[in-house]
């Protein structure tokens, strides 16, 4: 019993004796990846972005004269792991500004923690919106930046007329897919033409859905797949696709979770044609691009390892951040979030990216088709669309709008012209 | 609860004065109340270690003594948890609805809050109507008593189902392994009710306590697990040491036997396994709203499998050792995996503990099953002079209770 | 649409289209050619195809194959062939222009549905080509995009074609498209009734459209010149509301009031704190609102809301009814018939089709048990670290890929490999864990619970958390397709061969080999086993690396057909012990029947809710929680002594 007790105290000496020996000159810059678990797999690579930044920030002299300082822990992909980290992050170790979390399940365990302690946090990942938090700057594509002009392509450059939507169970597929239903018919197809099938995490038997898919087809029209399949899932899916003969000429498939990391895993031979969204792709033809990849692949040490969407937007957030704190002339988050607005950052895709008042991004949609050698060929780059918090294909969400600095609410109900909620709801 | 008891058992005083020397310490200690020498969030942490060690002793009263191995206790906590975050969700969300809905111009119907609080809560899930399970959710008091039926209502007819047909050893281990599988797969679904893989979060803002600070939420947290964890110790406590703790023990060392003697052996079993079930609900039920988020990745059958393994060890059969093991491996686990332990150089391979911290884990517990059976526990035995009866030597035969070679030399 | 647009276009432009060339269209339209959109790019592709112009095609041809670069310096289109250094340039007459440097071309590359436009623009020109492959590309594009212009020239092609397999084909397009637009309504039959009962998702696509239905409410007689398909019945075809609804869109009926417009309206009638009458702070309450909006309806202020009896009235008077899309009941009738009969056959086929899935799933269950039904089955041993077993043989076969890049050859050498790698693993394990524990089983459940984990996480720090290739040899690629509704993919089969492989040498080890004789003479009654010379500590050794090593060789297989990554065991482990549980312990034809059983059931929900496959699997967990408390001892029960106890 002793013992035990005599652990805690040393536990908590150690944390807190921690705090009392951080040295002030440096600016402390939190890194709250999951490093282990399910989520290691996509979070682990952003993690190793912001290093990068954080170095390459450093060989220019720092910031505000002060060298930056990261400051990773490991929340283990273990949701309320990712408050207790943060608000470690926050308290214990102070830090100015922190950059996290990939799942929708492990932001809105972080959210009360920023809110309720003012910090800041900077979401690197297409997510399915409907949040406009005040701590936290969304670099990622809401689905109007991703979803929808993907739905869009599908509708006017391949005619397709009847839609599977296919995802993993979580709330991201399960969001997108409410906001993609609506807008299809919004756009007049009607709902039984409309097949909506969820699978859980890691599903690998794919036969009889890949079969009712195909089986959709029955009645003439043109069928199209949406899949929101999460992660390894997606390599079974794949090879049933391969094996059931199933080709992007007959039957497209437009992922929103596969990129050039996933495709890793796969043979892509047989993938040739099918169809990805998003904001960034490894073969984007840019000179800033090009650079990125090069020092990407210097810090990493690896030539072969790929670069993706989600590190797009943390390079994107961590420039502005930059930016922002130069042009505050401190770390202060009030400060810092003032300055956000209406930053500035070239996209590695060309053009550049603006902060909104809504703490979202424009960006340019690009939709990429596989290639056998993992890389996607761009054959469709919209203009920059303005990320939307609240999404308008929604009954409920239409009337909602999110302004921080000219309406000071993320939540803001255009018809009653009241301010829902200050503070999230999770 | 008479003197007798606590006369009987001096561990049981032993461990609450410990125990309450520990809650005031913290207390003195903490940010809130005290010299704010232990930050806000390991107040926290300390607070879940508790309530970990309250589960950790249901699951020392169903294996350690009743000898049924249940892969499915966090099941239980689990849904303690879920059953109170519904009340929280829903109050929290009401005053917010109703503080937004309070600026329009007509005053608010009954059915406008209630379609208001359901957009919130069930928004992000892509709904918003009510699913029927959350009939109750409005009432504080009628969550409250859920979270003591429901697990006490579902480990009493699964129970009944097992042990009427008599499902033991490790086929009861599997079987209830898959029950919290099934469980976990149900809330996982979108359409559970209870927000599929989001679950409930945002369970530490308590509704009504806007104005209370973490800081002193998460004291007040900790004063309440404290108290559960010495209630629910004397408990188990009292349960185990009368004649129902030598009829329970006596069903761990030979069913059977018990069987012929007369008692109903599936009765006293189901009661154990409900009881325990109960108390890992309430401190699931206490756990959550420190934690702040709950989803079903909580029900996982490796959460129970964990428990099992912190009752190892810390030495089953004895309630300070599965106390002990709880605390003790939580909180070294949550120290390797923080990032904060220092990497350990080996010259040709740098040893990073968040890579490798499992891999010890996961050998330590080979290590102290084989070597150690005992536990932690057993360093008391050893500081006490306690011993077992010293049958060293290999074994004559291979079957159980074989005369061992210096036996026989004997 | 197509040939509107192109008639104005022509109009506009009054370009003579025979007159230019190829190059002449291209250069033109450079704007659209380089960033081109479906729904744009048609009067381009028609000009070129029709253009005459000999070099047309191939242009058209490049086009489609992403083979069109344009030089950044000037603007002007080349066919380009990329090369070591750079691009060899073609010009669009066909002449050679030399060559570019890496980074002077860029590629144009048309999006699927541009390319789909490209290839039924060259329909025309391939349908007779003497290259077969164009042919069967240009029927390829026909069957994704059958258009009433394909079937003349279709037509036209058949008698030419010498290749039997392709003149089939033609024939089966010809008909499909008379289907669709034939000429009279007895050759449009005919074509339906040609068909006979086909299974072919062409046909049934072909025939579909013909009998879609719209809703339609009209008051008296049915509009003019409309296909009815049947009277609709209010209560019993659709919904009171649903009725109204229809007529409210076919502007019959005035709209419901919504609550939300009642309350707008409420709010924009507010006078002196109160809504005709009612106080403001009364609003609380739906009834206050109803009263507050009748009495503004009796004063004229807003539009009377249909009440119930109205809506019930409006309903009654009109009639509902289908219609079909297509006008011509002979051919709707026949193509009802055709589907009808066609209806039946799929739904046996269909019953097939998920026969066969629920066998290959069933045959993935056994094969991930079969390790642990002779470690668990029959040694008793509870081996949490078999799911690690299972993806430390995909590992392996992983890591042959990266040595062996003959996919066949990889696999041939994986396989004994992946068998030899875990039979060590599972030794080791035993000498050094298992061994202590035999007297002790829940704790052999917490020790190699422990070494899953550490298994697990060792695999993470060694191959990353990404999921790895195993990438299946070129004649495991494919499916063996019956119709287009039975379909089995080859590597499912494969997998279902070496379940009944294993089935085979499971039985063959157990019941004809001296190894088999010992291990079960050591787990019925070790010592007894023991006095008769037989060395239980050896026997159980090998039967543990033998169960282990099979879980190896399943991992090869399971890693071929869905992904390999660190987490791959911990996927199948409670399931694999689920199916030895149900089928009943010690006996292999009870893992059988368990996964048998385990695969049918969660086949047959995901067929009842095929819109939720989490579903099905927590309903299957469920079942089997109850099947246990039936039949505690599984499917196939051990009787007498072995049964132990």
């Amino acid at each position: 019993m002793n013992k035990f007790k005599g652990m805690m105290l040393a536990g908590a000496v150690a944390l807190s004796g921690g705090a009392a020996m951080a040295e002030e000159d440096t600016i402390k810059v939190g890194v709250l990846h999951s490093l282990s678990g399910t989520m290691a797999i996509s979070e682990t690579t952003l993690k190793d972005t912001v290093l990068m930044m954080i170095d390459e920030q450093n060989k220019k002299g720092g910031l505000l004269g002060k060298k930056l300082e990261a400051v990773v822990v490991d929340p283990a992909s273990d949701w309320p792991l990712f408050a207790e980290k943060a608000r470690e992050l926050l308290t214990v170790d102070k830090v100015s500004v922190m950059f996290g979390c990939w799942t929708s399940v492990s932001r809105k365990s972080v959210l009360p923690v920023v809110e309720e302690l003012n910090g800041l946090l900077f979401y690197p990942v297409q997510y399915e919106g409907e949040e406009s938090s005040k701590n936290v700057f969304y670099t990622g594509a809401a689905p109007n930046q991703q979803a929808i002009p993907a739905v869009d392509y599908y509708l006017n450059e391949l005619g397709v007329q009847k839609f599977a939507l296919l995802g993993t169970d979580y709330v991201y597929p399960r969001t997108t897919n409410n906001i993609l239903e609506s807008y299809l018919i919004s756009k007049g197809i009607p709902k039984e033409d409309i097949f909506v099938n969820y699978t859980p995490f890691g599903h690998s038997d794919w036969s009889k859905i890949v079969s009712d898919v195909v089986a959709l087809g029955a009645d003439g029209k043109k069928v199209g797949v949406i899949s929101t399949i999460n992660g390894d899932a997606n390599v079974g899916f794949y090879k049933e696709l391969a094996a059931a003969g199933v080709t992007a000429d007959k039957l497209p498939v437009v992922a929103f979770s596969v990129g050039e990391e996933e495709l890793a895993g796969l043979d892509t031979t047989n993938l040739v044609g099918h169809l990805a969204a998003w904001n960034y792709f490894q073969s984007a033809d840019a000179p800033v691009n090009a650079e990125f990849i090069k020092t990407w692949h210097a810090f990493i040490g690896d030539d072969k390892r790929t670069t993706n969407d989600p590190m797009e937007a943390t390079y994107i957030g961590f420039q502005m951040w930059v930016q922002a704190v130069e042009k505050a002339g401190s770390t202060e988050v009030d400060a810092v979030r003032d300055a956000m607005y209406g930053q500035e950052v070239p996209n590695l895709t060309g053009g550049t990216a603006k902060m909104l008042p809504n703490h979202h991004l424009t960006k340019p949609v690009l939709i990429g088709e596989i290639q056998a050698d993992g890389q996607f060929d761009i054959i469709s780059q919209t203009e920059p669309v303005a990320g939307d918090a609240w999404t308008d294909f929604l009954p409920e969400s239409a009337v909602l709008e999110s302004d921080w600095p000219g309406l000071g609410c993320g939540m803001y109900n255009k018809d009653t012209k009241t301010c829902v909620q200050l503070k999230s709801n999770y | 609860m008479s003197r007798t008891f606590l006369a009987k058992n001096p561990s049981v005083l032993t461990f609450l004065l410990i125990l309450a020397i520990f809650t005031l310490g913290v207390t003195i200690l903490s940010e809130a109340y005290g010299v704010a020498f232990v930050s806000t969030s390991f107040v926290k942490t300390l607070g879940k270690t508790l309530c970990l060690c309250l589960v950790a002793l249901a699951m020392d009263l169903v294996w350690g003594y009743a000898g049924i191995l249940s892969l499915g206790h966090m099941a239980f906590f689990a849904i303690g948890g879920y059953m109170l975050g519904m009340w929280l969700m829903y109050a929290r969300t009401e005053e917010i609805v109703v503080a937004a809905l309070a600026q329009g111009v007509l005053p608010a119907t009954a059915e406008e809050i209630r379609q208001g609080i359901a957009t919130q809560i069930f928004g992000v899930v892509g709904a918003s109507e009510f699913p029927a399970i959350w009939v109750f959710a409005h009432s504080f008091w009628m969550q409250l008593a859920l979270v003591v039926l429901v697990p006490g209502v579902l480990a009493a007819v699964f129970g009944w189902l097992a042990f009427r047909s008599r499902v033991t050893g490790v086929y009861l281990s599997i079987l209830t392994q898959a029950m919290t599988l099934a469980l976990a797969l149900y809330l996982f679904q979108n359409d559970s009710g209870l927000r599929g893989n989001n679950g409930l979060s945002g369970l530490q803002n308590l509704p009504g306590l806007d104005g209370v600070s973490q800081d002193r939420l998460s004291v007040w947290f900790l004063w309440a697990s404290a108290a559960a964890l010495g209630l629910g110790y004397a408990l188990v406590a009292w349960v185990v040491s009368g004649k129902f703790g030598s009829v329970i023990r006596a069903i761990r060392d030979d069913e059977q036997r018990v069987r012929f003697l007369g008692y109903s052996v599936e009765g006293y079993k189901l009661f154990v396994f409900t009881l325990t079930a109960v108390i890992a609900a309430i401190a699931g039920a206490l756990y959550y709203p420190q934690a702040g988020i709950i989803n079903p990745a909580e029900l996982a059958p490796i959460a129970s499998i964990y428990l099992a393994v912190w009752v190892a060890i810390g030495g089953r059969g004895r309630l300070y050792g599965a106390v002990i093991g709880a605390a003790f491996v939580s909180v070294v686990s949550s120290w390797f995996t923080g990032g904060r332990v220092p990497d350990v150089p080996l010259g040709v391979y740098t040893v990073q503990w968040v890579d490798w911290w499992s891999v010890v884990l996961g050998l330590s517990f080979v290590l102290v099953t084989l070597f150690a059976p005992k536990g932690i526990g057993g360093l008391f035995d050893l500081w006490q002079g306690v011993k077992s009866p010293d049958r060293k030597g290999a074994a004559l035969g291979p079957d159980d209770g074989a005369l061992m070679e210096r036996e026989a030399q004997e | 649409m197509r040939a509107l647009i192109l008639a104005l276009l022509l109009a506009f432009t009054a370009l003579p289209a025979a007159a230019e060339t190829a190059a002449e269209i291209v250069a033109k339209n450079a704007a659209q050619i380089e960033k081109p959109s479906r729904q744009t790019i048609g009067p381009v592709i028609d000009a070129l195809a029709a253009s005459g112009d000999a070099q047309a095609a191939a242009v058209l041809e490049a086009w489609g194959d992403k083979r069109l670069g344009l030089r950044k310096a000037d603007g002007a289109f080349f066919i380009v062939e990329k090369t070591a250094d750079g691009w060899a340039l073609t010009a669009l007459d066909g002449s050679d222009a030399g060559t570019a440097a890496k980074g002077d071309i860029t590629e144009l590359k048309p999006n699927a549905g541009v390319r789909g436009l490209i290839a039924t623009a060259l329909v025309q020109f391939t349908l007779s080509d003497p290259d077969r492959v164009k042919r069967v590309a240009a029927l390829e594009s026909i069957a994704k995009d059958p258009k009433a212009e394909a079937l003349a020239p279709l037509v036209a092609s058949v008698a030419g074609e010498d290749d039997p397999g392709l003149k089939a084909q033609k024939e089966r397009l010809v008909g499909l498209l008379t289907i669709r637009f034939g000429a009279d309504a007895a050759a449009r039959v005919a074509a339906i009734e040609g068909f006979g009962s086909d299974l072919g998702l062409d046909l049934r696509g072909a025939l579909n459209p013909l009998v879609a239905k719209t809703r339609l409410a009209f008051a008296g007689e049915p509009p003019a010149g409309v296909n009815l398909a049947g009277d609709l019945k209010v209560g019993r075809d659709l919904t009171e509301a649903e009725a109204y609804e229809l007529l409210v869109a076919a502007n019959l009926a005035p709209a419901r009031l919504t609550v939300a417009a009642a309350r707008e309206a409420l709010v924009a009638n507010l006078k002196d704190g109160a809504v005709g009458g009612v106080p403001l702070a009364d609003l609380g309450t739906q009834a206050a609102r109803d009263r507050a909006y009748t009495a503004l309806e009796a004063a004229g202020v807003v539009p009377p809301a249909a009440t119930d009896a109205e809506v019930a009235e409006a309903v009654a008077q009109h009639r509902f009814a289908e219609s079909y899309a297509e006008p011509d009941p002979a051919v709707t009738a026949a193509a009802e018939a055709a589907l009808k009969r066609i209806g039946t056959k799929v739904g046996a086929m269909q019953g097939a089709d998920l026969a066969l899935d629920a066998l290959s799933l069933a045959s993935i269950y056994f094969l991930a048990a079969i390790g642990l039904a002779i470690t668990f089955g029959v040694m008793r041993v509870i081996n949490m670290a078999h799911g690690e077993f299972i993806m430390m043989g995909a590992y392996t076969g992983y890591v042959v890929q990266q040595w062996i890049t003959n996919y066949t050859l990889s696999i041939v050498v994986a396989l004994p490999l992946a068998f030899a790698v875990t039979f060590a693993a599972g030794v080791a394990m035993e000498r050094l864990v298992i061994r202590h524990l035999y007297k002790r089983p829940l704790e052999t459940l917490l020790a190699t619970f422990g070494i899953s984990i550490a298994l697990q996480q060792l695999a993470k720090n060694i191959f990353g958390t990404q999921a790895r290739p195993l990438t299946s040899p070129a004649w495991l690629d494919g499916a063996l397709v019956f119709n287009d509704v039975v379909s089995i993919s080859y590597i499912r089969i494969a997998i279902f061969v070496l379940a009944l492989l294993f089935l085979m040498f499971f039985l063959w080890l157990m019941k004809r080999t001296r190894l088999g004789l010992e291990v079960r003479a050591v787990t019925q009654n070790p010592s007894m086993a023991a006095s008769m010379g037989i060395d239980p500590d050896r026997i159980n050794m090998l039967t543990f690396g033998i169960g282990s090593g099979i879980a190896g060789i399943a991992g090869v297989a399971i890693g071929l057909f869905a992904k390999v990554t660190s987490e791959l065991g911990s996927d199948y482990i409670v399931q694999s012990f689920m199916t030895v549980v149900v089928g009943g312990v010690g006996n292999i034809w009870g893992t059988l029947a368990g996964a048998v059983l385990i695969g049918t059931l969660q086949k047959g929900i995901e067929w009842f809710n095929p819109s939720n496959t989490l579903a099905a699997q927590t309903y299957m967990i469920l079942f089997i929680i109850l099947f246990i408390q039936f039949r505690p001892r599984g499917i196939i029960a051990l009787k007498g002594r072995a049964a132990g106890d």
